[in-house]
């Protein structure tokens, strides 16, 4: 292996033979059996992309069929029984089903593009992650059309979600689910962090990654920390609701509040998991719509790293109306104000690079733009439910209702549609239409104004959160109105984008590598990528690689990885610097099995025990065939 | 097209000139009548202004940065200088700004809300059901002197202490316009307090999901002159009063008799159920299942026998009873003033 800077790499000599037998190698079978082996990068990370979008587009159905249900008052539309299902799936599945999933499946698709490599550390767990994310949605969704979907809230609260309370296998089903999909996301989770912080470019140092690797690393990391407290949490609910153990009985003294702390010291950094890679998106489109570098990179990536640090200090700001001691619960009011400043850096960092810049005012632009004026209200607001007085009045009401669709929706969808309009072309291979995106932009921006900016005051006149009706003499009949008027603009923003996307996979404009002169090295491969990635493995001097290569006219390269087995180049750590040829393991069925097999221990558990024997062992063996010895050498 | 309408916040500004204008009802947090309310919106009207001042300034110079060289020839850029300038204002000392005197104000109110009663104050133990309110009032040995259900009296300008339980899912009591809510959570005893500046029928609602029918979980807090308060509690400590006429006599009977008493309860006779709410004075209540509809006869009528129908999934069974009977049970709950 050795690092080269021709003036072009077309001038190395690869021979047509030879880049075919490095498609040959990096190739995915074809077939319906072929499909459940595939292990590579952009396979699995697409399969991520498009199944939390169809769960994006469920539970959105779901929220707008809750806004009619609250159209008027009094409404019979769906008895309380169906309606607790349906805000407690709209939850479960946007936080657990769509905004991590979906995050994951754009960083796992272009972190390695992203840093210049041809897949991922471990393809085979990234493949395991996937089947297990896929099968506990399908059995989510599967409870819903079978009305026996949990109806305890997304947070699940005990004792209401004990087997007293709710008796059934709804909040089982939620349980193991939920179990499920942290193991998906831990796997992604370390293949994330072992991928970028190894198999980087050569002289992509830490400094020169891009803003939205860093976030992906950021959200990896907090995915490791916040996820076992929740996998705790249910698995201790799960063991009181099948084997009658008694952590949350309050008579068998039990704690209802070990509850809430462990959930919400996952769930609140759950929040940023989504919140940051957004933020890395934005900074990406920034820099791309602006065609500069961007103002203050150290500062925007310490601000995530903070934001991610102090994220775990918040999580009693959930609990300020439980009644724990007023003088400890200070000290989330003072670090829940605290976010204020890193997220107030990267603001004014964007606001420094935009200003007086050329801009191009493309649609992944303006769902940026629009998430600047949602994201700062969601923010505000945020810091007002900080103060524990002010809390006690707005909390479970739809003022808590309208600040977090403000921070979620516009902290976090409006940058992940623009994402999705700015990598598409990437992904397919075609461009969407940008009429069809500014309409989708406009009527999202202002749909979403007018459903969430009247919850607001719906919260301080007293109208609670998760109730599937209210009386008429209370007075929120209008705004309720006007909200629901809202939710239907807003669902018709979103639904162009989804017709667009499918519209341009037949006839959008041919996208060229490198349609928005973007400066990052995924824009260095072709559109859609080659099976391998990159032909070559790009060496990199700057931040802004492809800008480098279109002024200095040369660009660096590896040569010398092998073309008839996946070698990838590791790096180290800090420096980027090669050490090392790394053999990645090839297509394969057993990650599939395993998953399936250990679906049938989580599922099967909610009906006897005696399933998770069963699966332990089916899991043990697949597991055996999945890391049986590969003899790569044999081929020499 | 043109950028400009993405600063027409679009129902936003409406939406602020609504907030500001209707914010008059009986369970709102922006109509204050009590002591601790007042208290936080007092905290809330200035946090709106500087936060909308924050809002404006942000997109104001969001909105400069963007159309700043729109349609020129050349970047306008900032230097690093100015930009780094831009950051340690904008990101660092405005947030400051902004949160320190908005967290000590806060600690502030919290001190003041949270302060001691003194020992003598009236108070009254709320326990949550699913899905209504079991009231006691206490003397001041902590014992239980009267109870009712979802209709709480208090005197007004008098800090009143309320001991807040559950003995099945965590409830939340919150009376807007009086204080904010405190969580009824199984095996812990909340305290909050309340002082009603002014004498009103305010209403609360259960502020944290309980099941089924947690939208339908209201109670009325009556806060009235101390007289008229000591009265209806006098009033409230009675035994359930004799039936006057043989028509009620009969009523209680069918009351006795059909399967109401193994749930409720009326003092001064047989009928000790602790299932459901305590009925010795039901006709003196303002309304009937958690606040849902008023009190009349039609509506006790329908509720009694078909009570799925006004709250579906509540835990009252319906009753068969011929219409005679039924007569007859109301004629007597009516005279349980």
């Amino acid at each position: 292996m050795t690092v080269e800077s021709p003036a072009n790499p077309r001038d190395l000599t690869d021979s047509p033979e030879q880049t075919a037998q490095l498609e040959h190698t990096w190739h995915s079978p074809g077939g319906f059996i072929g499909w459940f082996t595939h292990v590579n990068q952009r396979m699995i990370g697409k399969r991520f992309i498009i199944t939390a979008f169809i769960f994006f587009l469920l539970a959105g159905i779901l929220g707008v069929l809750m806004r009619l249900q609250l159209a008027g008052p009094e409404q019979q539309l769906f008895g309380p029984e169906l309606y607790n299902q349906f805000f407690t799936m709209h939850g479960t599945v946007m936080m657990f089903f769509f905004a991590i999933p979906v995050m994951e499946g754009f960083a796992i698709y272009f972190v390695p593009l992203m840093i210049g490599t041809r897949d991922m550390a471990f393809p085979r767990l990234n493949a395991f992650g996937y089947y297990v994310y896929l099968i506990g949605g399908i059995v989510l969704i599967g409870s819903l059309l079978l009305n026996m979907a949990p109806n305890a809230g997304w947070f699940n609260y005990v004792p209401l979600a004990s087997k007293e309370y709710t008796p059934g296998y709804g909040v089982d089903v939620w349980t193991t689910m939920i179990t499920f999909i942290e193991v998906s996301a831990l796997t992604a989770a370390v293949e994330l962090i072992v991928t970028t912080l190894r198999m980087r470019a050569p002289g992509m140092s830490l400094n020169r990654m891009p803003l939205f690797v860093w976030a992906a690393l950021v959200m990896s990391f907090m995915i490791v920390f916040a996820m076992p407290a929740v996998i705790v949490s249910s698995t201790l609910l799960i063991l009181d609701r099948l084997v009658d153990t008694q952590f949350f009985i309050v008579e068998s003294g039990g704690e209802p509040l070990l509850w809430q702390h462990l959930f919400w010291y996952f769930g609140h950094p759950e929040v940023y998991i989504i919140l940051v890679p957004a933020l890395g998106m934005i900074s990406t489109i920034i820099i791309t719509f602006t065609g500069r570098p961007i103002y203050g990179y150290t500062a925007l990536v310490l601000s995530v790293v903070a934001i991610g640090f102090v994220s775990f200090g918040l999580w009693v700001h959930h609990m300020f109306t439980t009644g724990l001691p007023q003088l400890g619960m200070s000290f989330f009011t003072a670090a829940s104000a605290t976010i204020a400043i890193p997220s107030g850096v990267q603001i004014f960092c964007w606001i420094a690079s935009l200003w007086g810049a050329r801009i191009r005012f493309a649609t992944p632009m303006l769902w940026v733009l629009g998430f600047f004026a949602i994201f700062v209200i969601g923010g505000l607001t945020g810091v007002m439910v900080a103060s524990i007085p002010f809390d006690t009045q707005v909390h479970d009401t739809f003022f808590l209702v309208a600040h977090f669709h403000y921070v979620l929706i516009g902290g976090a969808v409006f940058p992940l549609i623009g994402a999705t309009y700015y990598w598409w072309p990437k992904i397919t291979g075609r461009m969407m239409s940008e009429a069809a995106g500014k309409w989708s932009f406009w009527l999202a921006f202002i749909g979403f104004n007018v459903t969430f900016f009247p919850m607001h005051q719906l919260g301080l006149e007293g109208m609670p959160r998760r109730i599937y009706t209210y009386v008429e003499e209370m007075g929120w009949s209008e705004l309720n109105l006007l909200a629901t008027v809202g939710a239907l603009v807003l669902a018709t923003g979103f639904g162009i984008t989804l017709v667009n996307a499918i519209w341009s996979l037949f006839r959008g404009q041919r996208a060229e590598p490198n349609p928005w002169g973007a400066p990052t090295l995924e824009w260095a491969a072709d559109s859609p990528p080659a099976s391998y990635n990159f032909r070559h493995i790009p060496v990199v001097k700057s931040r802004w690689p492809l800008w480098d290569w279109e002024r200095d006219r040369e660009r660096g390269v590896v040569t010398g990885l092998r073309n008839d087995r996946r070698e990838v180049v590791l790096t180290s750590i800090l420096d980027a610097r090669p050490i090392g040829v790394q053999v990645l393991p090839e297509p394969t069925i057993w990650p599939f099995v395993s998953a399936v097999a250990a679906s049938l221990g989580f599922v099967g558990i909610i009906f006897h025990p005696i399933f998770f024997v069963i699966a332990f062992f089916l899991v043990f063996f697949s597991l055996v065939a999945w890391f049986w010895p590969r003899r790569p050498w044999r081929k020499d | 097209m043109s950028l400009k309408k993405v600063y027409r916040k679009t129902g936003w500004l409406g939406a602020v000139v609504l907030l500001l204008t209707a914010c008059e009802g009986s369970q709102s947090a922006l109509d204050p009548a009590g002591s601790a309310a007042e208290l936080i919106a007092r905290l809330w009207w200035p946090t709106l202004f500087v936060a909308t001042l924050v809002t404006l300034l942000v997109l104001t110079l969001l909105a400069v940065a963007v159309f700043r060289a729109h349609k020129k020839h050349a970047e306008l850029p900032l230097s690093v200088r100015q930009s780094r300038n831009l950051v340690i204002a904008g990101g660092i000392i405005l947030p400051l700004a902004a949160t320190i005197p908005f967290a000590l104000s806060s600690f502030s109110i919290g001190r003041t809300i949270h302060a001691p009663l003194p020992d003598d104050a009236l108070t009254v133990e709320v326990i949550g059901k699913q899905w209504w309110w079991e009231v006691h009032y206490l003397d001041e040995a902590g014992d239980r002197i009267a109870t009712t259900a979802n209709e709480i009296h208090i005197p007004v300008d008098e800090p009143i202490r309320f001991l807040l339980s559950s003995d099945n899912v965590i409830h939340s009591f919150w009376v807007p316009n009086l204080q904010g809510k405190t969580d009824m959570i199984p095996g812990r005893t909340n305290l909050t307090s309340m002082t009603a500046d002014e004498p009103g029928v305010y209403r609360g609602q259960c502020a944290e999901y309980c099941g089924t029918q947690h939208a339908l979980m209201a109670f009325l807090l009556v806060a009235e002159a101390p007289e008229a308060f000591d009265d209806w509690l006098a009033h409230q400590r009675q035994p359930a009063r004799e039936p006057a006429t043989d028509a009620q006599a009969r009523g209680r009977e069918v009351f006795l008799e059909a399967e109401c008493a193994d749930c409720h309860t009326i003092r001064g006779t047989p009928a000790d159920g602790e299932d459901g709410p305590d009925l010795t004075h039901i006709a003196s209540r303002q309304t009937l299942a958690g606040a849902t509809v008023p009190n009349r006869i039609g509506h006790l009528g329908g509720w009694i026998t078909d009570p799925q129908h006004i709250k579906p999934g509540n835990k009252m069974p319906p009753s068969e009873l011929s219409p005679e009977e039924l007569q007859t049970l109301l004629g007597y709950l009516e005279s349980l003033e």
